[in-house]
């Protein structure tokens, strides 16, 4: 077999691209469990939610120059909406109720959200077409690279410094650091708790969504997309740590680089290499690469 | 003998005559495939109910079961299609790789803390063995699953499913009743204290790891049980046995039918395949429903269906839950 | 002979110093307290002694053997019993079921997979019930217990270990003072009536005097006193530290 070392260089660049979508999906899954200590198993159906409704505003605006913009705008903030929705309607009454009773409630509503997607859009593959702004290649470093891979990659970076931003230089942002040390911190300090936890439920949603319209062009949209996606992005959040959103973008880039080199070593099957990451994660250091490891037994 | 007594020993011979006519209402009276059902429902409760021990009485959220059932039905299958070894080895063989598989599997995993990690451990765990099983063309055919597989006559299902049904139901029947001695044990005693609180057990002087090793390991071999009989049901076998929605599906049944009694996942794995099947008929949504019905368990009766019935039940009795 | 003795135990976290250095010699069959504020290091302590955190310098010995750094279970099945701040029972089984688990662990049974447990041990489980008074409770889940009630449960599942040392968080804690009252009273009645040896901490004085017959006085994870009730209670230290305090 030969073996073109630039190759690899193309498998960066596409490592990245998964990279960046994965932690669009971990950091809100991340921020959830940071701030409200609660695994949400159904993020991934709101990153379907976020590609599906970006079909239908693409083809419903298909006459119009900037529809797919339209979208990235649009879809997110619809399926942000909706996250509120649930975390005031379904989660809040699940707070105080043991790990294993929210995952499972979590897990229960991907089936009411696959099904919801299935009356809405059908079974059949659904395809986004890529806006003509970027849909052309770019020569880099003698490759070709859809200018697309780049709009992520961007992305993906724009919204990470839009987090850090909030994280660091906002008030709600030093608010939602301070509970992910402890747990209770945003009642103790005298804030609604129920409003804080709804719009960090929002905002994880409209990462979710996000992620999902970003996506969309580059994959035919089927009903499977939210248990392919969470799956990874679960081991994402492991590997970086769980409540931390750098652990998110660490974990994400070094999960997006591994399926990279997965493909090229073992063709369908790299998410071995990524379940046996999580397994030696895991078993060694479970609080991930930047996560705070615990003291104490129990 | 006491009326309670009497009372109870008349529900064992009722229900022992409901099954030992069923199959033959269902195959003569409406057709062959609802007794295809009623036996897939058998196999569902076995694998529902070994598994709950490591879920509702040792509290252990394992989310790779399907790896134990999956390897039950793989072994018995690859030993009846590749080598002229009798079905009863082969039969005996599927359950004692499964545990194997759990031994491994579940040395590894009974050491972590931490529902959500105990989860992700257990379901890459079982990834990874799928990922090998449908790489592995040479042994295992990959995809294309092992077909046709030779069943002995007594118990074939090419002509009538009856044979069959009984075969599964006495199966189940003794490894049920294995699990409910257990369950009743010190042993299972043992395991609910260290599902209520694993630090209190420990400062009684509790090996909790190697506890809770035990109790994945016997849960494996009866999920090893129910994946040979299901590959002996099918006759053939295909990877996606070990693929995680199967852990999911077994872990709603328990949520489902009640994770705190003993029969509650059986109870769950009955109401999952019928209502798949008859929904099925009316409508392409059936998760919708299963969706909302396991939504509002969790909110409102978290004890499943069996437990709302125990609690009715009970309240006149005054007895317990697990 | 020292039932348990303590040499220069240290625990530091981050750049907090919990535990300095602290010293102990328990006397068998005696009843001893550690009092101190709350943040004293008196819990962290306690989880030094037995073994829930790892120490970062000295030594623990109990019952002549060094058991540094051994682990919780070991260090319990060689007779320590140690109840929590925070109480610690299984609260989905039924009072009677708390206790009888624990007894038929203790004897071995935990590895029996066939027999019934429910009828094992019950009269060893019920006396056990008689000393902490819940017997007219067995049947209810522990999680619905009163706190008071609670805590007796925890006093039962840590009896039913059989410990030659008992070691008991704030048993009080949060407690009426009538539940207080109870509570000192059922302690005194079971070191008098077993010979263990009981350590507990406190950080209300009235109890601590009326049971202890050796007190050490914590503060800012130092041994600040240590002696008699009434040559700590006239230290001029330890007046400094409760001044104000009940």
């Amino acid at each position: 077999m030969d073996f073109d070392p630039s190759i690899l260089f193309v498998q960066f660049i596409s490592g990245l691209c998964r990279a960046m979508v994965l932690f669009l999906m971990a950091s809100g899954l991340t921020l959830v469990f940071g701030v409200m200590r609660v695994i949400n198993f159904a993020h991934g159906a709101f990153y379907m939610l976020g590609a599906y409704l970006a079909f239908s505003l693409t083809q419903a605006l298909a006459s119009w120059p900037g529809g797919f913009w339209i979208a990235l705008i649009v879809a997110p903030i619809i399926v942000s909406l909706i996250g509120g929705a649930v975390e005031y309607f379904l989660l809040r009454r699940i707070y105080d109720r043991e790990h294993l009773l929210q995952i499972l409630l979590t897990y229960a509503l991907i089936f009411v959200f696959n099904d919801i997607v299935k009356m809405i859009w059908g079974v059949d593959l659904r395809i986004v077409n890529m806006p003509q702004s970027l849909s052309g290649f770019v020569p880099v470093l003698g490759h070709t690279f859809p200018v697309y891979y780049f709009f992520i990659i961007g992305m993906g970076l724009l919204v990470a410094l839009l987090i850090w931003f909030l994280l660091r230089r906002t008030k709600l942002g030093r608010l939602l650091r301070a509970s992910a040390e402890h747990r209770d911190m945003v009642g103790l300090l005298g804030y609604n708790v129920e409003r804080v936890f709804t719009i960090v439920f929002m905002m994880a949603t409209w990462l979710g969504g996000l992620a999902g319209v970003i996506i969309a062009p580059t994959v035919r949209l089927s009903l499977g997309m939210d248990m392919e996606i969470i799956i990874e992005a679960f081991l994402v959040v492991i590997v970086g740590g769980l409540g931390n959103v750098l652990g998110a973008l660490l974990g994400a880039l070094i999960i997006g680089q591994l399926y990279a080199l997965g493909i090229l070593v073992i063709e369908k099957f790299a998410m071995a290499f990524l379940f046996s990451l999580a397994a030696i994660i895991i078993l060694f250091r479970p609080s991930g690469l930047l996560g705070k490891p615990v003291e104490g037994g129990g | 003998m006491s009326r309670a007594s009497a009372v109870k020993g008349g529900w064992v011979v009722g229900a022992a005559i409901v099954l030992a006519a069923l199959p033959f209402v269902l195959e003569k009276g409406l057709s062959p495939y609802y007794l295809y059902l009623a036996i897939k429902i058998n196999v569902w409760a076995l694998f529902a109910v070994s598994f709950n021990l490591v879920l509702g009485y040792a509290g252990m959220m394992s989310f790779g079961h399907a790896a134990f059932y999956g390897a039950g039905a793989y072994t018995c299958a690859l030993i009846l299609a590749k080598t002229s070894c009798p079905m009863p080895l082969a039969f005996v063989a599927a359950p004692v790789l499964a545990a194997c598989v759990g031994l491994i599997i579940g040395y590894f995993s009974v050491k972590i803390k931490g529902i959500f990690y105990f989860a992700v451990l257990t379901l890459s765990f079982a990834q990874l063995l799928y990922i090998v099983v449908y790489k592995w063309r040479s042994f295992t055919h990959g995809d294309d699953g092992i077909q046709g597989i030779p069943v002995p006559s007594w118990i074939s299902t090419d002509v009538t499913f009856v044979s069959y049904y009984f075969f599964t139901l006495i199966i189940s029947l003794v490894c049920v009743y294995i699990l409910w001695r257990i369950v009743e044990s010190p042993f299972g005693l043992m395991l609910r204290t260290l599902r209520e609180n694993p630090q209190r057990s420990t400062f009684i002087g509790m090996n909790v790891q190697r506890y809770r090793l035990v109790a994945f390991v016997i849960s494996a071999f009866f999920s090893g049980v129910a994946g040979a009989l299901f590959a002996l049901l099918e006759t053939s076998v295909s990877p996606d046995l070990l693929f995680w929605s199967n852990s999911g599906e077994v872990i709603l049944m328990g949520l489902l039918g009640g994770m705190h009694i003993f029969l509650g996942p059986a109870l769950g794995a009955a109401i999952m395949v019928l209502l798949n099947s008859f929904i099925t008929l009316y409508t392409g949504y059936w998760q919708f429903f299963l969706g909302i019905t396991l939504i509002s368990i969790v909110l409102f009766f978290p004890e499943g269906v069996a437990g709302l019935i125990h609690e009715r039940y009970a309240a006149r009795r005054g007895k317990r839950a697990a | 002979m020292a039932i348990l003795s303590v040499e220069g135990l240290v625990k530091a976290f981050g750049g907090l110093v919990a535990v300095d250095h602290v010293d102990l010699e328990i006397e068998a069959n005696s009843i001893y307290s550690i009092i101190g504020p709350n943040g004293a290091g008196k819990t962290t302590l306690f989880n030094l002694i037995c073994g829930y955190y790892v120490c970062d310098a000295g030594r623990v010995f109990f019952k002549g053997s060094d058991i540094t750094g051994l682990a919780p279970s070991k260090i319990v099945a060689m007779g320590m019993g140690r109840s929590f701040q925070v109480t610690n029972i299984f609260p989905k089984l039924t009072v009677f079921e708390n206790i009888q688990a624990t007894v038929l662990f203790r004897k071995g049974r935990g590895f029996r997979f066939f027999s019934r447990a429910a009828e094992q041990e019950r009269k060893e489980t019920e006396t056990i019930l008689e000393m902490v008074e819940l017997v007219d409770k067995k049947d209810e889940p522990g999680g619905v217990l009163s706190a008071g009630d609670r805590k007796r449960l925890e006093l039962g599942i840590v009896l039913a270990t059989q410990p030659d040392l008992l070691l008991l968080d704030e048993p009080t804690c949060g407690m009426s003072p009538v539940e207080t009252a109870s509570t000192i009273d059922l302690i005194k009645r079971i070191a008098q009536d077993t010979s263990l040896t009981v350590l507990f901490t406190e950080h209300k004085m009235d109890v601590v005097f009326s049971i202890a017959s050796h007190v050490t006085v914590m503060n800012f994870g130092v041994v600040i006193a240590s002696g008699s009730p009434e040559d700590v209670r006239r230290d001029r230290k330890v007046q400094d530290i409760y001044f104000g305090e009940d």
